[in-house]
């Protein structure tokens, strides 16, 4: 009834469904604990180990991985809100369900994401007062609103398939915890962009006015998805400078932002022929000679600008997250003072 | 006396168990039970205050609570989805849970007052959680004892659930009145708002009359001690006292009679379906 059974499980959706996520997450093991360092950082990384968090590192990587941890953390934060503007509006009780799990999901991403964070020496709090304060950036695709019910089908399919896209290299990460981390994460965004994908074929199969709602889903998420994966940074772009080189020298990058976008692509246009969606790119074609598909220019002045506050809902998801957090001050202030005295009253009735 | 939520009749409450009756002695697959209106009122309940509760996705002080109260408004949500169908079988309509849930007017709908009120601050909906979720233990512990088999798998499965709903809701309670001098004053003030919305919980309306009767269901008057015995303990602990009572109380939800926040409610959560009949989703 819903198409389960003419989207075949066997056929892998995303990323995490590929043989590459298997490897990763069979790489992972880190070193016992106790286990001493065999030549320190440098040498670690050579033999593609994992840093831990008890390894002396340079505090550059530190640092690099602190911005980055952080700011997906704050991605799966954000990212909360663009669907649980829809999860009062759920147009099944079976979708109400699926979403709010999916919405819960992200939250649980967040905070795991954000303990990765504390391995590294920064807090939790420390490190949502700079979401707040703009000083860290979250994912940019989260500054695009969700218009209809079928965005959180495109949102499912192509930008967690996308998200997912960039994470199953991160499970190999050099990092341990954030490594760790992510084949968790990829696990459950596998099921939310297939989620993502089955809104979406329901609709195909719908009334004309639903299929209408997913192809115009489409048309708007297509290119911001394109650009989740970062400005080019092969070939004269390679020489641009970016985080690119450093962090693939460090292990934390292991793929170019072009390669993986690659990927997405070639997995993406059959995905899209078998939903019955035309993707909004009239340069999109198989070439035979490179094994891949072609595809347009990405609006790369759009990206730049979105990035840099001008989208429509970077303003409205800052100010929801700040206001939200304003508005619960009083709560944790009161469960901190609450577990002081508790403390104070054991060592009243220990003493 | 303090907690005066004491059972009183609802004057709104339309005599309907005479006509409904007669239909018991049928009892067919197709017939229509007695004991449906009741349920319906159980489903609603829960359906309406997973509605609220998941308003608090995003808007929570902090992560974990997105989560936990997300958590809850899910088992709620199960829980109506595991009653609506089998209402559907038994009150000789054959709805399905969407057609419950979004194609249903105002006026149909069976759930108390409590649940469809407009989210306040977090100690609006703590107080409103103790209070609900202390019921809902009462309910479903006396409901596994019910003669009907899927009533009793409903509950024994709701069960697990609330105990953790009523934890939860006591831990912050307890946090809130013992903690600053704020958070006190906020708890104190949301337990008297909640206040007026209680007593409904424990009127016994003809529905649940006649479900007692069957064994299917229970009186709701015969929860109120337990309830308010459970509520009274925590708010204790929380340095705080169950206000007077109020000067008014809500009636009339069992009977279609809602509150002003209902509508908007359900004009939020049905606008989608309604705007494609047919469709498949």
């Amino acid at each position: 009834m819903y198409g389960n059974d003419v989207i075949d499980p066997n056929v892998p959706l995303n990323a995490a469904e590929t043989a590459a996520y298997d490897e990763a997450a069979a790489h992972v093991e880190g070193r016992a604990v106790g286990e001493a360092s065999q030549g320190g950082f440098d040498a670690l990384i050579a033999a593609d180990q994992r840093i831990e968090p008890r390894d002396a590192m340079p505090e550059k990587y530190r640092e690099t991985l602190i911005r980055q941890i952080a700011q997906h953390a704050h991605s799966e934060i954000i990212g909360m809100q663009p669907e649980g503007n829809w999860i009062t509006r759920a147009p099944s009780l079976r979708r109400k369900a699926i979403l709010i799990a999916k919405v819960q999901d992200e939250a649980g991403h967040g905070l795991y994401l954000y303990s990765a964070a504390e391995t590294l020496g920064v807090d939790r709090a420390e490190l949502l007062d700079r979401l707040h304060d703009g000083k860290q950036k979250y994912s940019s695709i989260f500054n695009y609103p969700t218009l209809t019910w079928a965005d959180c089908g495109a949102i499912g399919w192509l930008v967690d398939g996308a998200a997912i896209m960039n994470q199953v290299p991160l499970c190999r990460c050099s990092y341990g915890p954030y490594a760790r981390a992510m084949i968790r994460v990829c696990k459950e965004e596998s099921f939310h962009q297939r989620q993502g994908f089955e809104i979406l074929w329901t609709l195909m199969r719908g009334t004309e006015a639903q299929q209408a709602m997913a192809q115009d889903a489409a048309d708007r998420w297509w290119w911001p998805a394109l650009a989740m994966f970062g400005p080019p940074d092969t070939g004269e772009a390679a020489k641009g400078g970016g985080h690119t080189e450093q962090s693939m020298a460090w292990g934390i990058k292991r793929f170019a932002n072009d390669d993986l976008r690659q990927k997405f692509v070639d997995m993406m246009v059959p995905q899209a022929d078998k939903l019955g969606i035309v993707l909004p790119d009239p340069d999109l074609r198989w070439n035979e000679e490179r094994g891949h598909y072609d595809f347009g220019e990405i609006d790369w002045d759009e990206f730049w600008r979105v990035l840099r506050g001008d989208g429509p809902c970077n303003a409205e998801r800052i100010e929801h997250r700040r206001s939200a957090h304003e508005e619960g001050a009083w709560v944790r202030e009161a469960a901190t003072a609450y577990a002081a005295k508790q403390a104070s009253r054991r060592q009243e009735s220990a003493a | 006396m303090n907690a005066d939520v004491s059972p009183v009749n609802s004057a709104n409450a339309p005599s309907e168990s005479e006509e409904a009756l007669p239909g018991a002695a049928e009892n067919g697959p197709t017939g229509e039970r007695p004991e449906a209106a009741y349920l319906l009122g159980l489903a609603d309940d829960a359906m309406v205050y997973a509605q609220r509760l998941s308003e608090w996705m995003t808007n929570a002080p902090q992560i974990e609570e997105d989560m936990a109260l997300g958590n809850i408004a899910l088992d709620l949500l199960g829980q109506a989805r595991a009653l609506y169908p089998y209402i559907g079988s038994i009150d000789g309509t054959g709805r399905g849970e969407d057609d419950y849930a979004m194609l249903r007017d105002e006026r149909d709908w069976r759930n108390v007052h409590l649940v469809e009120q407009e989210r306040g601050d977090f100690a609006d909906e703590m107080a409103r959680l103790l209070w609900f979720s202390a019921y809902q233990v009462e309910l479903h512990t006396a409901l596994t004892g019910s003669s009907d088999d899927v009533v009793v798998g409903v509950a024994g499965k709701a069960l697990k659930e609330v105990r953790y709903h009523l934890d939860h809701a006591s831990l912050w309670v307890v946090r809130l009145g013992d903690g600053t001098a704020e958070s006190h004053r906020r708890m104190k003030a949301a337990l008297e708002r909640v206040q007026p919305h209680l007593a409904e919980l424990f009127d016994d309306d003809d529905a649940s009359v006649t479900a007692a009767e069957l064994g299917v269901g229970v009186l709701p008057s015969s929860l109120h001690d337990g309830v308010v015995a459970r509520v009274r303990r925590v708010v204790q602990e929380a340095t705080l006292t169950l206000p007077d009572a109020s000067p008014w109380r809500s009636r009339g939800g069992r009977a279609g009679i809602h509150s002003r926040p209902m509508g908007y409610l359900l004009a939020e959560m049905q606008h989608i379906a309604r705007s494609h009949p047919g469709a498949t989703w």
